[in-house]
């Protein structure tokens, strides 16, 4: 028994290990961030927020940033629309290929972005219509479409069939059904389906190079060519900002999604 | 309830379009321009050769880069599934309160902007970064060690990224274990390891190929890693197409290394197919 322990707890300081791993490089961004030396590495000496001033200054940061914004939201709304129908067709319907099409719209998962860069620029090039902000989202609603899928379809596996048959036949008609009942229990799934794909967009770099033009910059391009000159602190503050972002909206809508579903139930 | 047959296509419909006509019709046209002709100036020249892939196997350059990234991405795959593996086991036999916390920070990076991700790399490992600051200020090292710009770098980047893919992944498997059957192992007199060995292990392998397939395939599209913490000798296949098609403006030549790449993930996740079923992936992803 004794032996036994000595394993588990092994184990557990495997697990911690891997998460400082994960997490140290991630820390130290943030950390760097408020260092004022002239060039952002380590030792730390003080505490400024001398860079996060000059990121707000930065007016190519902060356009990049509205763009960023834009886009994302733009096609979180975008690949919901569409999305959203689709996966209510898998789960509620029986039909024809259903397995096939579910797969064939969801394995562009597995396409690596360079491809999907470069094929839809390509296509763009043949049709003799220059790179805009259109092409940037349709590449982005195409690229997050598997995942609002997969998100919108696990969550809508959980809500039953009877609910919606239980108003019809107690006299609502389609629509009042829809709005009064599967729209409210469908909610959260949209929701989730939103955030993801805005998340996925506002995050994408790779195949966003191919797409984005001069007046199109995201942050993501914007941090790389900054990169191209050197290593400034200016790009620590950024992440450090990225990640209270992108890291706080999850938590925030999690916490604001619990309170909702908690309001509704009873 | 009867139900109208065609209710499901129109629901689809929009989406089959977009993928029709923004994915598939686009990748085709990859396909049919890595025959073209690259012309000096202006449009390309259509035509049906094989020149673009004769270029490719040409001399060793390009297959050795081809080479390189199947390499990285093995050991990115083992490396993921040594420290994967033990995390996600963790989470299958933990019974602490902290359990739903730990599970979110494991998902946690996946919200953190990718490009950050793998340039905080360089705050640690750089000739300035955490680790050599440490070494030199206690005097294990004159001299910063170089541990930025090569293989182990770009590994390091790759593995920062992919990791939660595989631990979710090993997860899901090990989540649908009935721990009974360890129970009975036990109670039939096996060790805890035997357990282990004979019965946890092999019911997890389905997760476990699942990431491995996934950690593989991403690592072999992956663009950032290399061209942020490599150097001039890491450089993978999606950077040479970047190069190729964004650089030199040689659109058939890009193509053609895009196709390579392409038949290279169709090849493996088909004959993956073939034998564990892909279904199980996708399972795992809707998790995260």
């Amino acid at each position: 028994m004794k032996k036994l322990i000595s394993g588990w707890t092994l184990i557990k300081l495997y697990t911690i290990l891997v998460y400082v791993w994960m997490f140290a490089p991630i820390v130290a961004v943030v950390i760097l961030a408020f260092n004022p030396q002239q060039f952002g590495t380590f030792p730390m000496e003080g505490f400024s927020f001398k860079w996060f001033v000059k990121l707000s200054q930065n007016s190519t940061i902060l356009d990049a940033f509205k763009n960023s914004l834009v886009l994302g939201s733009l096609t979180a709304v975008f690949a919901t629309a569409i999305g959203v129908p689709a996966a209510l067709a898998f789960i509620r319907y029986e039909f024809k290929g259903k397995e096939f099409l579910n797969t064939m719209l969801i394995a562009p998962i597995m396409i690596p972005e360079v491809i999907l860069g470069v094929a839809l620029l390509l296509f763009i090039r043949w049709l003799q219509q220059p790179k805009s902000f259109a092409l940037l989202l349709i590449g982005h609603v195409v690229l997050t479409l598997p995942y609002v899928l997969l998100i919108v379809q696990a969550r809508l596996v959980g809500i039953k069939r009877e609910y919606e048959e239980a108003a019809l036949s107690l006299g609502a008609s389609p629509f009042q059904t829809f709005r009064e009942i599967t729209f409210p229990l469908l909610a959260p799934a949209i929701f989730a389906g939103m955030l993801f794909a805005f998340t996925i967009s506002f995050d994408d770099v790779t195949a966003t190079l191919f797409w984005a033009t001069a007046q199109n910059q995201t942050v993501p391009v914007q941090i790389f060519s900054m990169l191209r000159t050197s290593i400034s602190p200016e790009i620590n503050a950024l992440g450090a900002v990225m990640i209270l972002l992108t890291v706080s909206i999850p938590l925030a809508a999690g916490y604001v999604a619990r309170r909702f579903a908690r309001g509704n139930t009873p | 309830m009867k139900e109208k047959p065609w209710k499901p296509w129109l629901l689809l419909s929009p989406s089959l379009t977009a993928v029709f006509l923004l994915l598939i019709v686009p990748v085709c046209f990859v396909v049919v321009y890595s025959f073209w002709l690259r012309a000096p100036s202006g449009m390309d020249i259509p035509a049906f050769q094989f020149g673009n892939y004769a270029k490719f196997f040409a001399d060793s350059f390009y297959p050795v880069i081809l080479l390189n990234t199947i390499r990285v991405a093995l050991e990115t795959v083992f490396i993921c599934l040594i420290m994967g593996y033990i995390p996600a086991y963790f989470f299958y036999r933990t019974e602490s309160r902290l359990k739903p916390f730990l599970m979110i920070l494991v998902m946690l990076p996946f919200w953190i902007s990718f490009i950050i991700r793998t340039l905080s790399w360089i705050n640690i490992l750089g000739d300035s970064g955490l680790i050599n600051h440490l070494l030199l200020k206690y005097g294990m090292i004159t001299t910063p060690l170089p541990m930025l710009y090569n293989e182990g770098a770009v590994i390091m980047g790759l593995i920062q990224y992919l990791l939660p893919f595989m631990i979710l992944n090993i997860y899901v498997s090990l989540d649908g274990i009935d721990k009974s059957l360890t129970e009975a192992a036990q109670s039939l007199g096996c060790t805890e390891w035997q357990a282990f060995r004979e019965v946890t292990l092999p019911l997890s392998l389905p997760g476990v190929s699942a990431g491995c397939l996934l950690v593989f395939v991403l690592t072999c599209g992956t663009y950032l890693p290399p061209m942020i913490l490599g150097g001039p000798n890491n450089e993978m296949i999606a950077n040479l197409i970047f190069k190729r098609v964004i650089g030199t403006l040689d659109w058939p030549f890009g193509s053609a290394i895009s196709v390579i790449l392409l038949l290279l993930l169709v090849i493996i996740v088909y004959t993956y197919n073939r034998y564990m079923g892909i279904n199980q992936i996708f399972k795992s992803l809707s998790k995260g």
